[in-house]
């Protein structure tokens, strides 16, 4: 049979959650189409109970994660990029039919996200270097201040850029050792829900990243009021739902990262994603004393 | 002799010889310099033999650079600078991250490699050299495309060409300490090995080729010391960086003086193991056996000075006399190796020497009953006691499998003669007591302190030393300073 006359095999996308690929526990989907209103798939629309779901997962991952070592993380999250650079073509073809993108330009937004992956890889292992430090207290006292992942944080990925946005926002979530509940671009959910498969075969543990679709503002209702939910990113949400969402987040305090406006994501990020989602630690110990002498030499 | 162990209390069962195959690696019968992206000859045609200190086997013959090569090479290094260092940092990160992969995909070949060059353990350089020198220029990958994070200034510039010497204790991860922090800079390197050890730095070049990195920003040029010299004194390096001796550094830092060139030396040590009366005596024995004990004590921060509160020094010593009767020397490539060879005839002779003038001063030595393999270069595991601060051997480095034993009474005794040396580069405290830790730590002067652990290396971390031990660090975000114009 000719190349011409083959039918293609659809993929069934589906919810990323604990390191696996369910169905919404609801049996919803909502229909994805491309900007002219072309069908492309039928999107599982997550509900309230898999966003609970996500978190569970999310926290339990979260033990594991944060403690291994910084460089173990870096070298999980270069891997993910290793296996992206080796499916750029799907994403590529993901990317320009959600964004309506020409192949350059959608090119030149994976790319972008590929070396993100790999900019963080590299930031695992130095930003406690960068933001932490001794402190010269006055006092016979050893004071050191370091950076802690605060623990699970729920991601609104941005709506429009729905790759590069996507990966700018959760890659520095996971890199400090924080777990992630991300609600993709509502539109535009597919290469998001691809994303999950890379995740999957990158060494990253289960449950690191979790990844639903549906409707924005119906599943981040209930992340932003889950009380075991350190954390929320609100790039994704539109002024109305970012104050409601707020409100909800104060009640277990939780770090919040209003939405700010991004023209351009290729853009090298600075620290702020990161530290939005950093704890500091303060280490004191006494460092008792020898008396006045020691050594001058 | 890998199936020795002659202490019968300790070793209900002889071991089996476990040696690791070498046919993982395959050495050329001949190698060039690495100038400008090939292999080539060295311009008067010299060569020298490779040896492995084990057997004495020749492994390969190795062209000698001269001048003329150095020359050659730092031409070309500069040449390589203009569109090195203007690569985006992000694009140099890549080709770092790429040669850190493909160290890590070959790490089993380069641990034997490194392994039959230089003598140590086959389990040293798998579990601590290899994944050590990919781990480096995975960090410093990462800090490619990061200067401006890095406390240095919004825009911090590489100086140019970097000259690299480096020595034979630690081949390929004193390669990576030097190469991987000047190429994320920005800078050009040329680099020499030591004339005992040059295979692994002639194979890093086949991964740069692997790596796909433009040709000139690496320069490997095995020789001896006066390449090492030719390369310092050249007009159009901007940067030296030397690990080596302390005689020889002083010699650097006066081939520099009044040029531009910036200077990094990490040189010699006489690091003193202090072990409290609080400490967990097996946990110290252990450390002390890593400190000084570990690449046959060829390891410029060992822990060649033990400071014991006189209160437990009986009993530690019993108990580290016992644990040394369980060492195994022999083939380095047998996994279950603890003692490897010395590095050269050349290096055993000045063990020998230092250790019959300990004898000669007047202190006690003492070797477990240890079986030497009649080929190579060997040096049973040997301790010191009844030494003084004056003695030779508690002054001078040794560079060996040998430690001298002293004690102390007072914490100030103690950090008084942890101090008394014009090194500084390491030190060891063992004490279940933080406080003490710290008091002590900061008292010490020297640039690495392990606290109830040692010899611990990381890429993270800043290593280097005070006083004539060197300056500048390598290592961590302070290591970048060392190849920054700031």
């Amino acid at each position: 049979m000719s190349d011409a006359t083959r039918l293609s095999v659809f993929k069934t996308y589906k919810l990323y959650v604990g390191g696996k690929f369910p169905r919404s526990e609801s049996g919803r989907v909502y229909e994805v189409t491309d900007s002219k209103g072309k069908w492309l798939a039928n999107a599982p629309r997550a509900s309230r109970k898999d966003a609970r779901d996500a978190v569970v997962a999310a926290r339990k991952a979260f033990g594991a994660w944060s403690g291994a070592t910084a460089y173990n993380r870096g070298q999980i999250l270069y891997r993910i990029a290793e296996m992206l650079e080796g499916r750029r073509e799907q994403y590529v073809r993901e990317v320009a039919e959600a964004e309506r993108l020409s192949k350059s330009k959608a090119s030149a937004q994976v790319d972008a996200a590929i070396d993100r992956w790999v900019w963080y890889a590299g930031w695992t292992d130095k930003i406690a270097q960068v933001v932490g430090g001794g402190n010269p207290v006055a006092g016979p006292f050893f004071n050191l201040s370091s950076p802690e992942p605060t623990g699970v944080v729920a991601v609104l990925a941005p709506q429009e850029s729905s790759f590069l946005g996507l990966v700018s926002v959760v890659a520095p979530v996971i890199a400090t050792g924080n777990t992630a509940v991300v609600v993709a671009s509502e539109k535009h959910p597919l290469p998001a829900l691809s994303l999950g498969e890379v995740l999957a075969t990158s060494d990253l543990p289960g449950g690191v990243v979790n990844v639903l679709s549906g409707r924005t503002a119906e599943i981040a209702a209930p992340l932003a009021a889950h009380m075991d939910v350190n954390a929320i990113d609100l790039a994704g949400a539109d002024e109305d739902l970012a104050k409601e969402l707020e409100i909800a987040a104060a009640d277990n305090l939780k770090r919040v990262l209003r939405p700010q406006p991004v023209d351009d994501w290729t853009a090298t990020p600075g620290l702020d994603r990161m530290t939005a989602f950093l704890e500091t630690k303060t280490v004191w110990h006494p460092t008792g004393s020898l008396g006045a002498s020691g050594s001058s030499y | 002799m890998t199936e020795k162990t002659t202490d019968k209390r300790s070793s209900a069962f002889e071991y089996a010889p476990a040696p690791e195959s070498r046919s993982i690696v395959d050495i050329a019968p001949s190698y060039g310099l690495f100038i400008d992206g090939e292999f080539t000859e060295a311009a008067e045609g010299r060569v020298f033999k490779s040896v492995s200190p084990s057997t004495e086997e020749v492994l390969s013959e190795v062209a000698q650079a001269g001048e003329a090569d150095v020359d050659r090479a730092v031409r070309a290094a500069r040449k390589a600078f203009e569109k090195w260092s203007a690569l985006p940092g992000s694009e140099r990160a890549k080709y770092l991250f790429r040669i850190a992969r493909i160290i890590q995909e070959r790490s089993r070949e380069l641990a034997v490699l490194e392994t039959l060059d230089n003598g140590k353990p086959i389990r040293e350089t798998r579990d601590a050299d290899l994944p050590l020198v990919a781990a480096h220029f995975f960090y410093y990958a990462g800090w490619a495309d990061k200067l401006e994070h890095a406390g240095f200034g919004a825009n911090p510039r590489p100086l140019g060409v970097a000259g690299q010497v480096i020595p034979w204790n630690f081949p390929l991860l004193m390669l990576a300490w030097k190469i991987a922090p000047a190429l994320a800079t920005g800078n050009t390197v040329v680099l020499k090995p030591a004339e005992t050890t040059p295979l692994s730095a002639l194979f890093f070049a086949d991964i740069c080729r692997q790596a796909g990195l433009p040709k000139g920003v690496v320069n490997i040029l095995p020789g001896y010391g006066d390449a090492g010299a030719a390369l310092v004194a050249h007009p159009d390096v901007d940067k030296v960086a030397f690990t080596g001796s302390t005689a020889v550094g002083k010699e650097i830092a006066r081939t520099v003086a009044g040029t531009r060139k910036k200077l990094t030396l990490e040189l010699g040590g006489k690091g003193a193991n202090i072990v409290f009366d609080d400490a967990p005596v097996d946990q110290a024995v252990e450390g002390i056996v890593n400190g000084i004990f570990f690449n046959q004590g060829q390891v410029c921060c060992a822990g060649s000075r033990l400071l014991v509160q006189e209160s437990i020094h009986e009993e530690l010593l019993d108990s580290l006399k016992r644990r040394l009767s369980t060492l195994r020397l022999g083939d380095p490539l047998d996994k279950n190796t603890d003692i490897g060879a010395i590095n050269s005839e050349e290096q055993l002779s000045r063990i020998t020497s230092l250790v019959e003038q300990g004898e000669a001063e007047g202190a006690e030595r003492w070797s477990p009953a240890c079986e030497l393999p009649s080929n190579g270069y060997w040096f049973a595991p040997t301790l010191f006691t009844n030494v003084t601060q004056a003695h030779t051997i508690a002054r001078d480095e040794i560079f060996g499998p040998v430690l001298s034993v002293l004690t102390f009474r007072t914490p100030d005794e103690a950090v008084a003669k942890a101090n008394n040396t014009p090194y500084g580069l390491s030190a060891g405290i063992w004490t279940e007591k933080g406080s003490r830790i710290l008091a002590v730590a900061s008292k010490l002067r020297a640039g690495v302190i392990w606290s109830n652990t040692f010899n611990k290396f990381d890429p993270t971390s800043p290593f280097g030393g005070y006083k004539e031990s060197g300056f500048g660090r390598e290592g961590g975000r302070h290591g970048l300073e060392a190849y920054l114009d700031v």
